[in-house]
């Protein structure tokens, strides 16, 4: 319990140990500590602004996806009108064309009919003269009597 | 057990449990008790030379040292210097691991605390409440060490005294608590210039009447802290100390006195080891407050 030299050797030791720790130990550990941190607020920060630039992607994904599905339904409906019109169109055209070949037809029967028409009434008129021929028992002037047949022919 | 010379009784072995590895100067004169029983006069001019027995060594008064107390206090602080200038070089930016993590985690521990204490600006504080928490707490952990492992081994090698604990000796604690009271007036003076002057003479009666009464509150309140620093610490651990050799006396009781002193051993050695960190950690907050005091104008 006594005091004595120790006490100065003490604080010498005790100088010696702080400057120790103030030049050699406390500065680099801090040092490494607050870096340390840094790079870990760094990271912390990355991992937000890539979360938030994956939303970002995510909603932009969304967003062209809407996009694609509209102008697809666009196209669908463009393609229906398209195949409705060119239904129509068809339509039209068959209707059209049935329409000029039944009047061809309706022209050529009537042609068929005037000329079984003319031919019926030259063959009548000659059937008529044959039938008067014999019913006269003379010959028939054809100059003379083709007025009258012709007259007949015609009214038949 | 009792060094040569000292009879082999209880109160023989506490004394030698307390008595500190003297080497100092005798003074011309003293008279020497060998151990055969014959008195030896010191010649003229004194002798140097290690004590043997604690009147040996009070005779040498203030020209002798400790060594045992030293080399424990010395050793301590480079393995404190070792550890934390290892730490130094290996941290890195990196995921720290093991004993890195751990003194990291002091390091941390210490500046937050000098963060919150201490508002002025000074790079000194915070090196130093770290080398005072750390040191003084691996001076305590000795405390922690069976009491007569070392006294007993160094016996065997010759060395008479031997006391591990260089917290329970005053000068240690004290020589700690002057250099830190040397701080304190240095930078009271730095940073309050003559205000420091005027807080030790008008306060708390701010009147010049009262200058003399103001000085001596003033000073007393000053001294106070350094010696109450040094002196709680250095009577913690003492006492501390004191029933682990009573305890380890009480071993040689024998008998059923074993069982029971097994017991109490192990829970004081379990109290112990709150009580050397909350020693170390006072001694540091102590430090701090007293650091940040002298920085304050008022």
């Amino acid at each position: 319990m006594n005091l004595n030299l120790t006490l100065i050797g003490q604080m010498v030791a005790f100088v010696c140990f702080v400057l120790f720790c103030m030049k050699y130990v406390w500065p680099p550990i801090l040092a490494a500590m607050a870096e340390r941190e840094k790079k870990i607020a760094d990271g912390l920060a990355a991992a937000d602004r890539a979360s938030h630039d994956l939303e970002l992607a995510k909603h932009e994904a969304v967003e062209r996806l809407k996009e694609a599905k509209e102008s697809a339904a666009g196209i669908v409906d463009d393609a229906k009108k398209r195949a409705n019109q060119i239904v129509e169109e068809a339509k039209d055209a068959a209707v059209a064309e049935a329409a000029r070949v039944k009047a061809s037809a309706q022209a050529e029967i009537e042609q068929e009919a005037n000329r079984a028409r003319e031919q019926l009434r030259g063959q009548v008129a000659a059937l008529s003269l044959a039938g008067a021929e014999k019913v006269l028992g003379a010959a028939i002037d054809h100059n003379a009597h083709k007025e009258l047949v012709d007259k007949l022919a015609s009214e038949l | 057990m009792a060094a040569a010379g000292e009879e082999l009784t209880v109160s023989g072995y506490i004394i030698h449990h307390l008595t500190n590895l003297t080497f100092g100067k005798l003074p011309a004169g003293f008279e020497r008790h060998l151990d055969d029983g014959s008195v030896v006069h010191v010649p003229e001019g004194g002798l140097w030379t290690i004590a043997h027995g604690g009147a040996e060594a009070s005779a040498m008064g203030f020209t002798a040292i400790h060594l045992d107390s030293m080399a424990w206090s010395i050793g301590l602080g480079i393995i404190f210097c070792l550890l934390f200038r290892h730490v130094a070089k290996k941290a890195e930016t990196g995921v720290p691991s093991g004993i890195v993590n751990a003194l990291e985690m002091i390091v941390e521990f210490v500046d937050n605390t000098v963060k919150d204490t201490f508002h002025g600006h000074n790079k000194l504080v915070a090196p130093l409440a770290l080398t005072v928490f750390v040191w003084v707490f691996l001076m305590n952990l000795m405390d922690l060490i069976p009491v007569d492992l070392f006294p007993e081994l160094l016996l065997m090698l010759g060395v008479p005294y031997q006391k591990i604990v260089p917290s329970t000796d005053p000068n240690i604690t004290m020589g700690m608590a002057i250099g830190i009271f040397i701080l304190m007036l240095y930078y009271s003076i730095k940073v309050k210039g003559f205000g420091f002057v005027k807080e030790l003479t008008l306060n708390p009666f701010n009147h010049w009447a009262f200058i003399p009464v103001n000085l001596f509150m003033e000073v007393v309140g000053l001294l106070a802290k350094p010696f109450s620093l040094g002196m709680r610490l250095f009577g913690n651990m003492y006492a501390g100390e004191m029933i682990f050799i009573l305890i380890a006396a009480l071993f040689s009781a024998g008998g059923v006195w074993l069982i029971g002193a097994g017991i109490s051993q192990m829970a004081w050695a379990i109290l112990h080891i709150l009580i050397i960190v909350l020693q170390a950690f006072i001694f540091m907050v102590l430090t701090i407050v007293y650091l940040s005091m002298a920085h304050e104008d008022h």
